[in-house]
């Protein structure tokens, strides 16, 4: 099974591997006669050799690919060359006519195999076809199932198996094998195979792409006992799978007694985490049965170590469970309180994105489901294209139309383009307000396709879509910054209907303002109205109050009031000029903010933060308003309306000022239906509700869950609330930290794709 | 916050500009003495040189035109021969955007006035060239163009000077021996001077530049038309009917612009003659290099074809002189012809530059042009640029450089070039939020004229910003130059880059190719590369590749290599506007350069995963967090739901080993009970 005639020079190769870049004096392609050639062949080595005429030309796309071979079969000492054919010394490898030439592979000077260059297609195809024939004893291939059994039974307790998948002979994949059986088939039995079948049969779910298992077949002793399977998660290339293979021959669990800071292992080295399950005496055999199948599990994720707590020197935090330490040099040693070992592989796995490596020369991971529409709004564009929208509520405007039409009449403007997914979901909300408007407002509805008006929407300073402006009075265009839909887009037009502030004359005027008497219609588009009171004199601080409205405008309804009596409502409010009145519809209350010598960004931002809610629900619209607080927020979750002794305790609790810290809102799962996708991915299944969680997004992600067998008081959420703070609760979840990455990877295929181009025009030029 | 950012973008900017010109003005070191100063002089009111006044008018830039003409556009007086211009006038396209329209508008300059388009000008596909005068006449007329005319440039030469922008003058004496002084020289010239070649006989042809255009001349005639281009072919046209037979010829074979895709070759308009010399209609095509041949005169005055070679060999009475057919009885050009015609092209008039200016001619085979950079400044002198058809060896027989329809774009970039030297106007662009990069180049590779005609030539290019989160969008940036790109633009290109280009396939046009051949279309996105017909192909570069490199690169590229490269496939319509066969693989290309996610989402989905994940993708940043999601209609939700959106967002590391069986998995600590297990599927929600 073990050829020895390799061995000699395997342990140079694999130094080679590790080192990636071995120094080769020649790695250009050597052009011989055949007489000379058959001079250099040197008793056990392997050499290949490309036959061909002399007159044939010099550059084919095979010889770019044996050319770039050269060096690889170098570095496996095989020699490569490219041997002419002339008519004076005729050799029988020499072929007939110039397209059957062929490839022959010597060891010394016997021949091993031969090749038609059509089998070489590339240069994975060259090493993967030449390391195959060199190690047709450490490589076995297979095509049934009975038959890997058979090498499965004959190896317990004996040897490891490396058994692989690949697509096809000669891909990418299957040259990343050879090569690794090239370093390591004499400790373990490599088996090959490319039957989809075999695959499926021993229960490979996802099996478009190339396999790499391992599977422990050294330590079992019961022949009627299976091999463990370990499934290499990276796509195969040479140096996943030579780390792979690395953490498989480390030790499965090791005990220490130092400082996690200090402990070295090969997991480290290969850019793996470091999971330590802390142990004491008196639970030592449970810990180390529990943390052998977290071994298992993490086996080529992660190095798992049990920590023996009593002998350690260093101090660990006392609950901690758990200790994290991440491969990156100088990252923080994690303490953690883990209370299910499921939650040790989420956290590992929630990790290891970033740390796998990535090979540059890798192969093309082309998934299948590449030309499948994955973004949800083209493709909900996309299957809605064939229904007849009543585009005629609004006017199309062209560059002829456009000028005269937002002159003489208020205009809101959506400049959209026809083609573009995101623009086209939005028309279909325009229309849908069109519909509600038709008829009541003194607002023109338009739209401008910027597919046709390319000119039009540039020099309205329209460069990317879809864009809302709101062209009204003659003045200059106001561009819409809220959400993309019906409602908020009401919104806006509805409170632009009237001036942003509003001049208020008497005081009678503003007591009616203030009630929401005035604009009644508006009210449930603003549940805040905000009057400026000033003395007539106060003129810079009436221009900031006037720019802040303007600001504001379509969003709050905003009044101003300077007449010589504000004194009477002053006074009644108990105000100091210059004052904000802020009447909140809701609970009835005007509530006075006194804001001398504040700017204009102050200004907004008190009114911004005084739309903000106490508990507000949280919904789709106005989850970023919340989210710009940066806290983290404590949800409750709620199947309905809430209970109002939860909203009892809660307010109590911030009025106490126990939640500074926190956002305190609840979800409606009833108006939300996008809670149940957020409770299944914190706690894997819909949980019984209410509910009450805390969720960390801005600083580690974390998800706490409030015990459910708990009641939700004031005592015992304050309670837990403390124990959080402590660090004594344990997440339920962490949150991926990942960014998101593409939706499918297609890693470096497409310089590929180009040597392809660049070979098949014309001109070769090494690419 | 929009509000206050539109604000400034209101005011006119005519006026503002006309102050800023002021001040300008008086800075300058007032030459008290001298000739007059100007800080840009253009060569020649032709179609370039206008449309440079144009774009020096609207930056309000000190500038003057010289035209020896009493009005613009001389050339088109006389040239064509036969009047009939063969720059297609294509009226309508079946759509309204104006910047699409100019792809199939080859003789309209660039403008700000949609009246001083090319379309209102004639109705004719293949307009008149007196149309073009009359056009060049309006456009210089109606923008207020500064052109004098009447006003011979005879000589320019360069005067050193320190102060000077590049370190000299020019000076331009006029006929009346009147000097102008220059900062910036932008010679619109054209090439004005018949090329002639030079063999014993040439006394005896005619030119093409002073042909008889009368039919009636020819009746009856052998004549020999030497030169194969669309001159030569247009004379040839206009006579066919009449003589008895006409040979052409050349030293190359013809050259079909249509096999080829270079419009400078023979275009279909003009090749009649192909059509009867292929129906043994006595026309004919022969090929032989002009230099190895001489005309001699017979008695009856005909001319007859021999070969150099023979008149060397001494006796010069010309009907002694050996004819090939001596020795060669079916020699072919046996005939004797009553006219010879010289239609060979045209070349720059170098004359009238002093060497001071280092002003040469191009290399083997754009002889005809003087040499420049790829940025159309000459090689010689810095601050001489050569614009319109004289620039055109930046892209000899390979784009539209030399014709109205790709020189109008150069001249753009060379005023984009010139305002950032020496006015400090960066390369005009915009900037967006990564979430729209997909849609900016969609919308660019759809409608923008200048890549589609100057392809290969003028490239947009996509700067990003630091971490990709946002980018930059410039315009038509000359490709040769792209290493150059931070110090000819003024924008900075530090964290990588993508480069718009247009690209037939590399192996489909020449003159001896099919390119009709059967599955010369593809239409499946992974073959997209092998496309063969115009398409946009998209660089992307992790660094600014440098001089070294673009000037290395592999033959036939337009571009060095990229880190990836991309192929849109090519599209019967044009129209690259398909969700799934345009959209959605370039999409892929720029999430995989970029590493990130680039779909976009319904506020609805943003919301899941912002309760669910510490980063958001782009669009979701970009736009829900921001207050801007886009929410979507009932109807479209519903699609949503029953497509299960979104798709595949937690799939990082979900994947399980199988086979090795479960050991008993313990809580590790007594605490409060167990949750559910992990493994649910996520893709589900």
């Amino acid at each position: 099974m073990m050829s020895s005639s390799f061995n000699i020079y395997r342990v140079g190769i694999s130094f080679v591997m590790m080192c990636i870049f071995y120094k080769s004096a020649v790695d250009s392609l050597s052009e011989l006669s055949p007489q000379k050639y058959f001079s250099t062949l040197q008793p056990g080595k392997a050499s290949l050799a490309y036959f061909c005429q002399a007159d044939s030309p010099r550059t084919s796309i095979f010889l770019e690919e044996l050319n770039e071979a050269v060096k690889p079969l170098q570095d496996f000492g095989i020699s490569v060359a490219k041997v002419n054919c002339v008519k004076e010394e005729t050799s029988r490898y020499c072929g007939k006519e110039k397209d059957l030439m062929k490839v022959y592979l010597f060891r010394g000077n016997i021949l091993l195999r031969e090749f038609p260059t059509d089998t070489l297609f590339d240069v994975n195809a060259i090493i993967a076809h030449v390391l195959f024939a060199l190690l047709f004893n450490e490589v076995k291939y297979i095509t049934t199932l009975e038959y890997l059994q058979n090498i499965e039974n004959s190896l317990k307790g004996k040897a490891n198996i490396a058994f692989s998948y690949v697509r096809a002979i000669g891909t990418p994949e299957h040259r990343a094998v050879m090569e690794a059986a090239f370093v390591y088939g004499t400790t373990y039995q490599f088996v090959l195979t490319t039957e989809i079948a075999l695959l499926e049969s021993i229960g490979t779910e996802a099996i478009e792409n190339a396999h790499f298992y391992f599977f422990h077949c050294k330590q079992v002793l019961d022949l009627t006992q299976q091999c463990r399977r370990t499934l290499m998660e990276q796509p195969l290339a040479t140096l996943n799978i030579h780390r792979f293979i690395k953490t498989m021959e480390a030790p499965l669990l090791t005990e220490v007694a130092e400082d996690p800071q200090q402990v070295s292992t090969v997991h480290l080295q290969l850019g793996l985490p470091l999971v330590f399950i802390v142990s004491q005496q008196a639970t030592h055999e449970a810990d180390r049965r529990t943390a052998e199948w977290v071994a298992w599990r993490l086996l080529g994720k992660a190095g798992v170590l049990l920590l023996l707590r009593d002998s350690l020197e260093v101090d660990i935090p006392q609950h901690a469970n758990v200790v994290f330490r991440r491969a990156e040099e100088g990252a923080p040693v994690e303490f953690l309180v883990l209370h299910d070992t499921e939650l040790i592989i989420s956290r590992v796995e929630g990790n290891t994105h970033i740390e796998e490596m990535q090979e540059d020369e890798d192969e093309d991971v082309q998934s299948p489901d590449m030309d499948i529409q994955d973004d949800e709004v083209a493709e909900t564009v996309y299957r809605h294209r064939k229904t007849q929208l009543p585009l005629e509520l609004t006017v199309e405007l062209t560059e002829e139309t456009f000028n005269a039409t937002v002159v003489a009449s208020d205009s809101i403007v959506l400049f959209y383009a026809g083609w573009q997914a995101v623009s086209m979901a939005f028309l279909q909300s325009y229309i849908d307000l069109a519909i509600k408007l038709k008829g009541t407002s003194t607002m023109l509805l338009t739209r401008v396709n910027c597919a046709d008006w390319s000119d039009l929407c540039t020099k309205q300073n329209v460069t990317e879509f879809p864009v809302v402006k709101m062209y009204k009075e003659g003045k200059h265009p106001v561009s819409y910054a809220g959400m993309l839909g019906t409602e908020d887009l009401l919104k806006f037009i509805l409170l632009n209907r009237i001036s942003c502030p509003v001049n208020i004359t008497s005081v009678q005027e503003a007591e009616e303002y203030l009630s929401g008497e005035l604009y009644k219609d508006l009210i449930p588009y603003s549940s805040m109205s905000v009057l400026g009171l000033f003395s007539p004199n106060m003129t810079t601080a009436k221009e900031d109050f006037t720019k802040a409205g303007n600001y504001l405008r379509g969003c709050v309804i905003t009044g101003i009031y300077s007449e010589e009596d504000v004194l009477i409502l002053s006074n009644k409010y108990g105000a100091t000029l210059p004052a904000l009145l802020l009447a909140r519809h809701k609970e009835g209350k005007v509530e006075s903010v006194p804001f001398a010598n504040s700017r204009v960004q102050d200004i907004v931002q008190i009114v911004t933060n005084a739309l903000l809610e106490t508990f507000p629900e949280i919904t789709v619209e106005n989850l970023p308003v919340y989210l710009r607080l940066q806290k983290p927020l404590l949800i409750l979750f709620s199947d309905g309306s809430i209970n109002p002794q939860y909203t009892k305790a809660i307010l109590t609790l911030v009025k106490e000022k126990h939640l500074d810290s926190l956002t305190p809102c609840w979800l409606n799962l009833k108006n939300t239906p996008a809670g149940r996708g957020i409770l299944q991915t914190y706690f894997n299944a819909l949980p019984p509700l209410p509910l009450i969680v805390v969720v960390n997004l801005h600083s580690g992600g974390q998800v706490f869950a409030f015990p459910s067998e708990q009641a939700v008081t004031e005592q015992n959420l304050l309670l837990w609330l403390k124990k959080l703070e402590a660090g004594l609760e344990s997440p339920i979840k962490w949150l991926h930290q990942l960014a998101f990455p593409p939706t499918i990877q297609k890693r470096s295929s497409l310089h590929i794709l180009a040597n392809i181009y660049c070979c098949l025009s014309c001109s070769c030029e090494p690419f | 916050m929009s509000l206050l950012a539109a604000a400034g973008l209101w005011g006119p900017p005519g006026l503002l500009l006309t102050f800023a010109l002021h001040p300008a003005l008086c800075l300058r070191p007032a030459p008290t003495s001298g000739p007059p100063h100007r800080d840009y002089c253009v060569l020649g009111a032709g179609p370039a040189g206008l449309q440079m006044a144009y774009f020096l008018q609207r930056a309000g830039r000190d500038y003057a035109v010289f035209e020896r003409a009493p009005r613009p556009g001389s050339f088109f007086t006389r040239y064509p021969r036969h009047r009939k211009l063969i720059s297609i006038n294509k009226r309508h396209t079946g759509k309204a955007n104006a910047e699409f329209n100019l792809r199939h508008d080859w003789n309209s300059l660039l403008s700000h006035d949609p009246r001083l388009l090319f379309r209102h000008y004639s109705s004719a596909y293949f307009p008149d060239a007196g149309d073009m005068v009359r056009y060049l006449d309006d456009f210089a007329d109606r923008l207020g163009l500064h052109v004098l005319y009447n006003t011979t440039i005879a000589h320019v030469t360069l005067n050193k000077d320190r102060q000077a922008w590049n370190g000299h003058y020019f000076i331009l004496t006029d006929q009346r021996g009147h000097a102008h002084r220059c900062s910036v020289l932008l010679v619109a010239t054209g090439l004005s001077v018949p090329n002639q070649v030079d063999f014993p006989g040439s006394e005896y042809t005619e030119g093409y530049e002073s042909v008889s255009v009368d039919p009636k001349d020819f009746e009856g005639q052998n004549v020999l038309i030497l030169g194969r281009g669309n001159s030569a072919f247009e004379t040839a046209e206009n006579i066919l009917g009449v003589t008895n037979f006409i040979h052409m010829l050349s030293r190359s074979r013809v050259r079909l612009s249509w096999a080829t895709h270079y419009v400078g070759d023979l275009r279909a308009i003009n090749n009649g003659l192909l059509d009867t010399y292929q129906l043994k209609s006595l026309d004919g095509l022969l090929e032989s290099d002009l230099t190895d041949l001489a005309i001699v005169k017979d008695r009856e005055g005909k001319f007859r074809v021999t070969l150099k070679f023979f008149l060397e060999e001494g006796n010069q009475s010309a009907d002694a002189i050996t004819l090939p057919q001596d020795d060669n009885d079916n020699f072919a050009m046996r005939v004797a012809y009553d006219r010879v015609i010289r239609c060979l092209g045209w070349n720059f008039d170098f004359s009238i530059f002093d060497k001071s200016l280092r002003l040469s001619s191009g290399g083997e085979f754009s002889k005809k042009y003087p040499l420049v950079k790829a940025s159309y400044e000459s090689k010689g002198s810095r601050g001489l640029f050569v614009l319109g058809t004289a620039s055109h060896s930046v892209d000899y027989r390979k784009s539209a450089g030399g014709f109205i329809h790709g020189f109008r774009y150069t001249a753009r970039a060379v005023h984009r070039l010139l305002e950032h030297r020496h006015h400090s106007v960066a390369w005009p662009s915009t900037e967006h939020p990564i979430s729209q990069l997909t849609s900016s180049i969609v919308r660019r590779i759809n409608e923008a004229s200048g890549l589609y005609q100057m392809f290969g030539v003028l490239a947009d290019v996509v700067l990003l910003k630091e971490n990709a989160t946002a980018f930059e969008y410039l315009e038509e940036l000359p490709v040769q130059m792209l290493a150059q790109l931070e110090t000819i633009t003024g924008r900075r290109a530090r964290h990588g880059l993508f480069v718009i280009n247009m690209e037939y396939g590399r192996n489909f046009s020449g003159p001896d190719k099919d390119v009709f051949f059967h599955d010369r279309s593809v239409g499946h996105t992974e073959d997209a590369w092998q496309s063969n017909f115009l398409h946009p192909v998209i660089y992307y570069y992790r660094h600014l590749p440098t001089e070294q490199e673009v000037r290395f690169r592999p033959a036939d590229w337009a571009l060095p290599r990229p880190t990836a490269i991309h192929h849109i496939v090519e599209d019967f319509l044009t129209d690259w506007t398909a969700p799934v066969g345009h959209i959605l693989p370039l999409r892929r290309f720029l999430e995989n350069c970029l590493d990130t996610d680039l779909r976009s989402f319904y506020a609805e989905s943003c919301f899941l995963f912002a309760l669910t994940h510490q980063k958001l993708p782009p669009f979701c940043q970009q736009g829900y967090l921001r207050t801007q999601g886009l929410v979507g209609t009932e109807s479209l939700r519903r699609h949503r739901e029953e497509r299960r959106f979104p798709q595949g967002y937690a799939t990082v590391g979900r994947r399980r080993e199988d086979g090795a069986p479960g050991p008993e998995g313990g809580p590790l600590a007594p605490g409060p009970p167990l949750l559910q297990p992990h493994d649910s599927n996520k893709e589900e929600l």
